[in-house]
């Protein structure tokens, strides 16, 4: 089997790994596949059909699960010189990504799918396969950075250019899998720009392609389209935090915590500021508003944790992200255990934060170093809400 | 480096190119009455005679395509809508359900948008058609079916359809029988006048001639709706001007083809039967595709499923190694499918998607046979482990 220890993106002397890149026909993931290529490495690009029935070509900027995008794939490989293949891995991702995310909304929580994806998809089976088939390591082109510690150990950071970094994504991501990563992109400062400079000096053609945002599985960017045809509709009532009806929706999954636009309330509130989703009760089908300060949450609990090295053995102060793109806050967490015995994380707040959404992943940081994530299930309030959390 | 995908595309004939690189020089529409057009007919003509006396055709049946889909495209398509046009009730397609997708999408494409229906010839365990079934076929009522197509010998697994008791049967009813012989020429000996075919398809680029040059042999009595209407170049079957480098390339490699074919089919099936007992040797539970009577397949072809195997796995491994070969079936969105061939002849999903097609040519060599010898058994071993994802 594979029992190599690490996966650094210089080989060190004599070390030519086997890598797996894969190639969502974007403009990351080819300069990260170029980058490998050029360290050394033997690569092999990998695109993966994530999608049982792709659309021809791309609308606007989303996705990458088109046949276009994997066309734009196959020819980066091609520029590249390194042999291209796509896998089916469509079913997978349905059962594991797909159906998971609209679970989470049936649920009233707030999915993020890319963490799933890169923990259940992009670092398991699409890993698992690699490694079985002789690979050393899984190479993409999120931005972040895997350092190696003196004992051999891994440890995942964030990219060297912080306003890029996805390490929140790859929170959900044990020592195992990071010892089989590559992120050729991380550990550099450049701009994006100056990543399309270098795919264009490479002669890729991805370097204009515009940047896929969104979620990939939802080719028209309309999650709520998407999840009524999946959920159906059910009217129910928007209320106040005292349960007096303010308006009504067509399905509470529509809704996210700290949501405020699209609430479409017909009475102003009574000190005319404006109204936040505090809470949403898919039991009864109910979502409450009330003031910004309401959201105010002081601690949550998550449950699910993962943990990119040693667990913690205690109480301790870190910083924690709550969603993509978030910023950071000072929290104490703990690992606890939850009633049923799982593994818990209790995480508490220096100073109060704004629109928790259950269903996210709160990722804890220590200065650079991901210490783990895991998936918020309830949180605690300044002001309970009327309704109880569900 | 070893290359098993001759069925997929074989080099150039060192003197096709020859006759190619020569025409390309020189300038003439063979359409154009002056000196230079004159020229340039004589060669498609010259062309045109050497390709029907290696296919066992009339001068006059050689009608020039692009290639084989092309060819598939015309006889399925033209003789669907002439047949119909002469009787509006014969709308009914017989076709083997092994056929290559150059077939297969035209016959359903015609079911999806021109009112065919189309009946599915059953296959036995190695993808033959008995010419019972098709008797069985036109006997439910001879006057609907429009025509028969069904190929001389399969793509992915080599099996050799019995085309001459098919058209025999065919003809009782007086219904036309279209083969796509893309694969058979040049390794099964194609006599299109004896075959009692309608139509018949044949490719360039499969028998060591260039790319995007075919023929679909066609009888004198047919006259299919074109496809491509322009100048009617072709029998005013087949509109556009004719590449006359090409077709002159073609009709060198096409007098190759039927020129070397015995000597061929004995070589090139010695090294098959070669590549087929060191497959089994190394993996002893690999199973043989099509026919194992080598009568009854391709000389040139060997097909195994891999038990526990993703044939795509056993395709990258063996890439890595410079070994290249195919998994035999198509493709859909990159994405390759389990095969219809193999699915057609019973096999489970799992068998089907775990196969791999070796086809050999006119450069293969006991040295590269030696080295899928070599490569084959750790391959497996490691696909196995890989599984079925």
């Amino acid at each position: 089997m594979n029992d190599f220890p690490g996966a650094p993106t210089t080989p060190r002397e004599g070390t030519r790994l086997r890598v797996l890149a894969a190639m969502s026909g974007g403009v990351d993931s080819a300069v990260a596949a170029a980058r490998a290529a050029e360290a050394g490495h033997d690569v092999t690009g990998v695109h993966l059909a994530l999608s049982a029935n792709p659309k021809s070509f791309r609308t606007g900027a989303r996705g990458c699960c088109t046949i276009e995008d994997s066309h734009d794939a196959r020819r980066a490989a091609d520029v590249i010189g390194i042999p291209f293949y796509v896998w089916d891995l469509a079913e997978r991702f349905r059962e594991d990504v797909v159906e998971d995310f609209v679970a989470e909304y049936a649920a009233g929580r707030t999915p993020n799918p890319c963490l799933r994806c890169n923990e259940k998809i992009k670092f398991a089976a699409l890993l698992d396969k690699a490694l079985a088939l002789g690979f050393d390591a899984v190479c993409t082109g999120h931005y972040a950075t895997v350092v190696e510690r003196p004992d051999g150990g891994r440890e995942l950071h964030r990219a060297s250019d912080e306003a890029k970094d996805q390490s929140y994504v790859l929170g959900v991501l044990d020592e195992r899998q990071l010892a089989h990563a590559m992120f050729p992109l991380g550990d550099t400062l450049t701009t994006k720009d100056e990543i399309r400079a270098e795919a264009g000096r490479r002669g890729l053609a991805v370097a204009k392609k515009p940047d896929s945002h969104d979620i990939c599985f939802i080719a028209d960017g309309d999650t709520q389209g998407f999840l009524a045809k999946r959920l159906g509709t059910a009217e129910g009532d928007i209320v106040d935090e005292d349960g007096n009806r303010l308006g009504g929706h067509q399905g509470a999954y529509g809704y996210t915590i700290g949501q405020r636009k699209g609430l479409r309330l017909g009475v102003p509130a009574p000190d005319g500021k404006p109204r936040y989703v505090l809470d949403i009760s898919p039991v009864n089908n109910t979502v409450t508003v009330g003031p910004q300060e309401a959201l105010d949450v002081t601690g949550l609990t998550a449950i699910r944790p993962r943990w990119c090295g040693a667990p913690p053995t205690g109480p301790a102060v870190y910083t924690a992200q709550l969603r993509a793109h978030g910023g950071e806050t000072e929290v104490w967490a703990e690992p606890a255990e939850g009633a049923d015995g799982a593994p818990e994380l209790r995480v508490t707040f220096t100073e109060p934060v704004r629109g928790v959404a259950p269903g996210q992943a709160v990722v804890l940081y220590d200065g650079t170093r991901v210490v783990g994530s895991a998936t918020i299930a309830t949180t605690e309030r300044r002001h309970a809400p009327a309704t109880a959390e569900s | 480096m070893a290359y098993f995908d001759h069925a997929a595309t074989t080099p150039m004939l060192p003197e096709a190119v020859a006759a190619m690189t020569a025409h390309a020089a020189v300038t003439g529409n063979a359409s154009s009455l002056h000196a230079a057009g004159r020229r340039a007919r004589r060669t498609v003509e010259e062309a045109r005679e050497s390709l029907a006396e290696a296919l066992g055709a009339r001068p006059s049946e050689v009608v020039f395509t692009s290639g084989g889909t092309e060819s598939d495209n015309l006889a399925v398509k033209g003789l669907y809508w002439a047949r119909r046009d002469a009787d509006p009730r014969r709308t009914r397609v017989l076709a083997s359900p092994v056929e290559h997708h150059a077939v297969l999408d035209a016959v359903e494409w015609l079911a999806e948008h021109e009112g065919a229906r189309v009946e599915y010839l059953p296959v036995d365990a190695v993808g033959r058609v008995a010419p019972e079934a098709l008797r069985a076929a036109l006997e439910r009522d001879p006057d609907d079916v429009a025509l028969a197509t069904v190929m001389w010998a399969n793509n992915e697994i080599g099996t050799v359809m019995p085309v001459r008791e098919l058209t025999a049967v065919a003809a009782e009813f007086g219904v036309p029988v279209h083969a796509d012989a893309v694969q058979a020429f040049g390794q099964l000996e194609v006599d299109f006048a004896a075959s009692g075919l309608s139509a018949l398809t044949v490719s360039g680029h499969k028998i060591g001639g260039p790319y995007g040059i075919g023929a679909l042999l066609l009888g004198r009595d047919q006259a299919p709706v074109p496809l491509l209407h322009g100048g009617g170049q072709e029998r005013q079957v087949r509109s556009g001007t004719l590449d006359v480098p090409a077709v002159a390339a073609f009709a060198v490699a096409g007098r190759h083809a039927a020129g070397h074919r015995e000597r061929f089919a004995r070589e090139t099936g010695a090294l098959r039967d070669a590549l087929v007992a060191a497959v089994r040797e190394a993996v002893p539970d690999a199973i043989l595709g099509g026919d194992p009577d080598p009568a009854g397949r391709l000389p040139a072809n060997a097909h195994f499923s891999f038990p526990g195997c993703e044939g795509d796995s056993l395709l990258l491994l063996l890439d890595a190694q410079g070994i290249e070969c195919s998994t035999g079936s198509a493709c859909t969105a990159g994405v390759a499918q389990p095969s219809h061939v193999v699915l057609a002849t019973g096999a489970s999903p799992e068998q089907a998607r775990g196969t791999l097609r070796f086809s050999l040519g006119h450069t293969s060599t006991e040295a590269e046979v030696t080295a899928l010898a070599t490569a084959i058994g750790p391959a497996v071993e490691r696909a196995r482990r890989a599984g079925l994802s």
